[in-house]
């Protein structure tokens, strides 16, 4: 019992010991990191980026919020005594951050402070530092990240680094992912041929652009320094994924083609209404989708001003507006112009014109000839990686929700009471007059829709194209084309149109190039005109003949 | 409408002659408007030819703005050679040919004593004759594929050597850049700079493999193709960069597609050529940061002059947003060297105002002096500048002294004998050294 107290007495005085001997050393780490930190400011880009190494090299995750903020262009050193602070902005100056222990440290006027510049290069170096430092961090996620930054680095002197972060990694993910780092760290070095050619065999079973960037390099490093069987190895390697990636390469063509093809369909369903079912000439199609677009400006604008926190749910709210704004100019249209001119289509694709070069001035006056910013709310930005595909969450949104769009439109003219007023009327005015339907009232209204589809679908671009009073005029002539293809007064038709264009398109891209496939793609369509002259889904019967 | 479904297709080809009287028509209500209203006592007309409507009204703008600021402001200082200056603005509405009707219209009408406007290179080719013809001059703003020096114009905007050439250079020395993407959209002002480039960079040791050449056709909006493309390139093992001269609307989209695909500026940097402060107002910056552009000015740049100039111009326009461009300041440059020019010569007569031109010094915003040199283009220092979260440039990289502009590239073969001079006894835009005789290529 006695030995054991005086064993525990021992020990607290033998940690204790250790206590106070660590905190001068500790101290003693501080301070250096905090002149390496101060160096940051002084010399060339040349000198900062060796001060960055020199940082990486302490391993000090204390020097993390430093570098993260000298690589946000947050640092900056005082002009008085070259001291560098963490810095935030506020009224008049900054609110100064010691950058090591993150205690505020008083404030300083705008003149008082000088930026530290950074350019790509610095920001390559902070991004691999800042992977090395942070490999052994407690967040996950962080290591992950630190991990790809590692990989990205190739830096050789970090192989150390990466073993010792190896042995402590419990997640498998991650561990994968830094042998990867590891291995192309090794591929840089001037390690034996045999170390390198196990981790050719690392690299390949990674398989991406990444991977074959490195075989590449690997190749030609070998084939100069003479490494015959590194030489193969690594060529081998390089052709395997290439193989890989030219199979994925079609699969990412067919889902850059539906991407196309929704916005194509967007753009078009609204033509498909007011020219496709009710026969009129819009020209003015295209600024219905511009006013749209604007209708999201307008939202983000008073989000930003007056609710910040909704900005994620912009969309959401333009979504209706648009639509009503949209749908409303389109009844104004029909009623005070298009109405007048019914059965005479060369007037009425002259009026139409008009008004929508009415419209653009008027939005260039009002709003300027300037692009506006429409801002992507968090959760479309950004992309995910199914195998070999690369998937932009911008993009999937606009693929599914045109998709909506269209069933909902589908459901509208199939389903409900309005629709079957719609229907009636176009098929057979005077029969639906004499049974009681108010058709000038249903003309109103359908025009209205397409307008109010072609807002919403304003909206939509807004997230992937300029915002600006030429908007409209880029897809009115594509929106045309994709309703002539499919079939005139036929939706199904306008899908698969759109659809088919849009994949055409994209495989003809990578061969023809943009110019060459889009000439090929509307020769396509006027041979195809002139063998169906009716498109892809004639309407039959009697009522095409009427 | 009792006709109803599937005959829009006929009357589509019935109304294809509609269509071409519409354009006609669209174009003479767009262009109809001129501000002149005639001042009692005698005034120097300066004319202003820039797209209010359009598609180029996007840049265009601006322009004016910033030209009626200055006219304003010399009127301030009490106008020239005791006369008031008096804008006169003109509507060319994005139209080619209408450009050269409105400078027609300038000259011979209102009697303007200079021009100053265009954008594109195609519209100033269409007014070239205009000018020519009625012996007139035009300031010509904004940079510009070269191969070009003409006795009545003054170009104030950066030739290929005071913006491509360097920037390639710093992409070159500085991030060690091995591969090339020279990414363009489809007319004469990209093809020709990338056949500088090209040229230029096989030079310098280039593999053919190397340099990937991009065409896209204007505003150009679906860019997934072209990015990943781009991307597979730049996996090739060797640092690569995108030389982009892809036109104002075109360029919005395209960061967009770069952003979403998580292409940064650590990885494949793009150098653009067209795309300045304005550009940037329409887009969120913050995954652009890094990317690069090559101008002589930038709105970020901290001297004096540059102050002043910012704070004028959010006076006039009375908004604190509005950014300032390089094309502006060329027109800052351009205004006051004629100015000068005119004061030196004691009249606005064109001969006498084209004579004095050549060698007038002014001020520019960065810092130091443009001089006019004899082929009619000024030196300017090319500054290459990172894109900030905040939509503005900073300066990165500076050429130590002032660049001349070269109106005959020495990278193609048939400019490379040519050179300028409009001082007499030469007087000869494209004169050909090697055969010592005025008038080799171009006109």
């Amino acid at each position: 019992m006695l030995q054991i107290r005086s064993f525990v007495f021992a020990l607290l005085i033998a940690v204790s010991a250790l206590a106070g001997l660590s905190a001068p050393v500790l101290a003693q780490n501080q301070s250096d990191l905090r002149s390496l930190i101060n160096e940051l400011a002084k010399g060339r880009y040349d000198d900062t980026e060796r001060q960055i190494e020199a940082i990486a090299a302490t391993g000090e995750e204390a020097a993390v919020p430093a570098l993260q903020a000298l690589g946000s262009n947050d640092l900056m050193a005082r002009k008085s005594d070259g001291a560098v602070f963490i810095v935030k902005k506020k009224s008049g100056g900054y609110q100064l951050i010691d950058p090591l222990t993150g205690d505020v440290a008083g404030e300083a006027g705008r003149r008082d402070m000088e930026r530290i510049k950074i350019n790509n290069r610095l920001r390559r170096a902070i991004q691999s530092a800042l992977g090395e430092l942070t490999l052994m961090s407690k967040n996950p996620d962080r290591r992950r990240q630190a991990a790809e930054q590692v990989f990205k680095a190739r830096d050789t002197e970090a192989i150390e680094t990466i073993d010792a972060a190896l042995d402590a990694e419990t997640d498998p993910g991650i561990a994968t992912l830094l042998r990867e780092a590891r291995a192309a760290a090794v591929l840089n070095s001037d390690a034996s041929e045999a170390d390198k050619i196990a981790a050719v065999g690392v690299i390949k079973a990674r398989g991406d652009q990444e991977a074959r960037a490195i075989l590449a390099a690997t190749a030609d490093s070998s084939a100069n320094s003479g490494q015959t069987a590194l030489h193969d190895a690594a060529t081998r390697a390089q052709s395997h994924v290439e193989q890989i990636l030219a199979a994925w390469n079609a699969a990412q063509n067919v889902w850059y083609g539906l991407s196309l093809g929704s916005v194509l369909l967007l753009a078009a369903i609204g033509l498909a209404i007011t020219f496709g079912v009710m026969g009129v000439i819009n020209m003015a199609h295209g600024e219905m989708v511009m006013i749209g677009a604007y209708t999201t400006f307008m939202v983000q604008e008073v989000i930003r001003n007056s609710a910040p926190w909704l900005f994620d749910a912009s969309l959401a709210i333009a979504l209706p507006l648009a639509f009503l704004i949209a749908g409303a100019v389109g009844v104004a249209l029909e009623r005070f112009v298009i109405r007048f001119l019914y059965g005479r289509p060369l007037e009425t694709l002259l009026a139409t014109w008009g008004i929508s070069l009415i419209l653009q001035q008027a939005v260039r006056t009002i709003f300027g000839a300037n692009n506006r910013e429409v801002g992507t709310p968090s959760w479309m930005s950004g992309l995910t990686e199914v195998g070999g595909l690369t998937i932009t969450y911008n993009r999937l949104a606009i693929i599914i929700f045109s998709l909506v769009v269209f069933g909902v439109l589908i459901t509208v003219l199939k389903s409900t009471r309005f629709g079957l007023y719609t229907r009636a009327v176009t098929q057979n005015r005077r029969m639906a007059s004499s049974m009681g339907i108010r058709t000038p009232w249903v003309d109103a209204m359908t025009f209205g829709l397409g307008s109010g589809i072609a807002g919403i679908a304003g909206v939509a671009l807004s997230q992937i194209d300029n915002v600006s009073p030429n908007l409209g005029q880029s897809y009115i002539i594509d929106s045309f084309m994709v309703v002539v293809f499919g079939g005139v007064g036929n939706l199904w038709g306008t899908l698969v149109g759109a659809m088919t264009l849009g994949v055409v398109n994209k495989f003809l891209e990578p061969y023809a190039g943009a110019v060459l496939a889009k000439i090929l793609l509307l020769v396509f369509i006027i041979l195809f005109i002139q063998k169906r002259p009716r498109g892809l889904f004639a309407l039959k019967g009697r009522a095409v003949e009427a | 409408m009792a006709t109803g479904i599937a005959t829009g297709m006929n009357r589509l080809r019935r109304t294809i002659g509609g269509a071409a009287v519409a354009g006609m028509m669209a174009t003479s209500i767009t262009a109809g408007f001129t501000t002149g209203a005639a001042a009692q006592e005698e005034t120097i007309k300066v004319g202003i030819l820039h797209s209010l409507s359009g598609t180029m009204a996007i840049s265009e703008t601006t322009l004016k703005d910033a030209m009626l600021m200055l006219i304003e402001e010399q009127n301030k200082k009490g106008g020239l050679l005791g006369k008031k200056l008096e804008p006169v603005v003109v509507d060319p509405a994005s139209d080619w040919p209408l450009f050269a009707e409105k400078a027609r219209e300038l000259i011979s009408v209102d009697k303007v004593a200079a021009v100053f406007g265009c954008w594109t290179s195609v519209s100033r080719k269409s007014v070239l004759p205009v000018f020519e013809e009625l012996d007139s001059i035009l300031f010509y703003p904004v940079q510009y594929e070269g191969e070009e020096s003409q006795r009545n114009v003054f170009y104030t905007g950066a030739a290929p050597n005071q913006q491509a050439i360097p920037a390639v250079d710093y992409l070159m020395n500085e991030e060690g850049v091995k591969r090339w993407v020279l990414a363009g959209t489809d007319y004469v002002y990209p093809r020709t700079t990338n056949k500088i480039l090209e040229a230029y960079l096989k030079s310098k040791g280039v593999a053919d493999e190397d340099i990937m050449i991009n065409y896209t056709p204007f505003g150009h909006s679906d860019w997934q193709t072209i990015v990943s493309d781009i991307k597979t390139f730049g996996s090739a093992g060797k640092k690569t960069a995108v030389v982009s001269t892809i036109n104002g609307d075109a360029n919005v989209p395209f960061y967009k597609e770069l952003a979403n695909q998580g292409i940064k500026a650590e990885d494949i940097p793009v150098v653009a050529f067209s795309v300045g402060e304005e550009e940037l107002a329409g887009l969120d910056t913050s995954p652009l940061v890094g990317h690069l552009a090559a101008w002589n000015y930038f709105q970020s740049v901290d001297t004096d002059a540059n102050a002043e100039f910012i704070d004028a111009w959010h006076a006039f326009t009375k908004d604190e947003e509005r950014v300032t461009n390089d094309p502006m300041e060329a027109h800052y440059i351009g205004f006051n060297m004629w100015v000068k020019a005119v004061e030196k010569a004691g009249t606005t007569d064109p001969d006498a105002v084209i004579d004095a031109m050549v060698g007038v010094s002014v001020p520019n915003l960065t810092g130091g002096y443009s001089t006019m040199m004899p082929n009619h283009h000024i030196t300017k220092p090319v500054l290459i500048g990172e894109i900030q979260d905040d939509g503005q440039f900073q300066t990165v990289y500076e050429t130590s002294g002032l660049v001349p502009g070269d109106a005959w590239s020495d990278f193609l073969p048939d400019s490379k004998d040519l050179i300028s001079d409009w001082r007499a006894p030469m007087s000869c835009g494209n004169f050909n050294v090697a055969t010592g005789k005025c008038g080799g290529k171009g006109e």
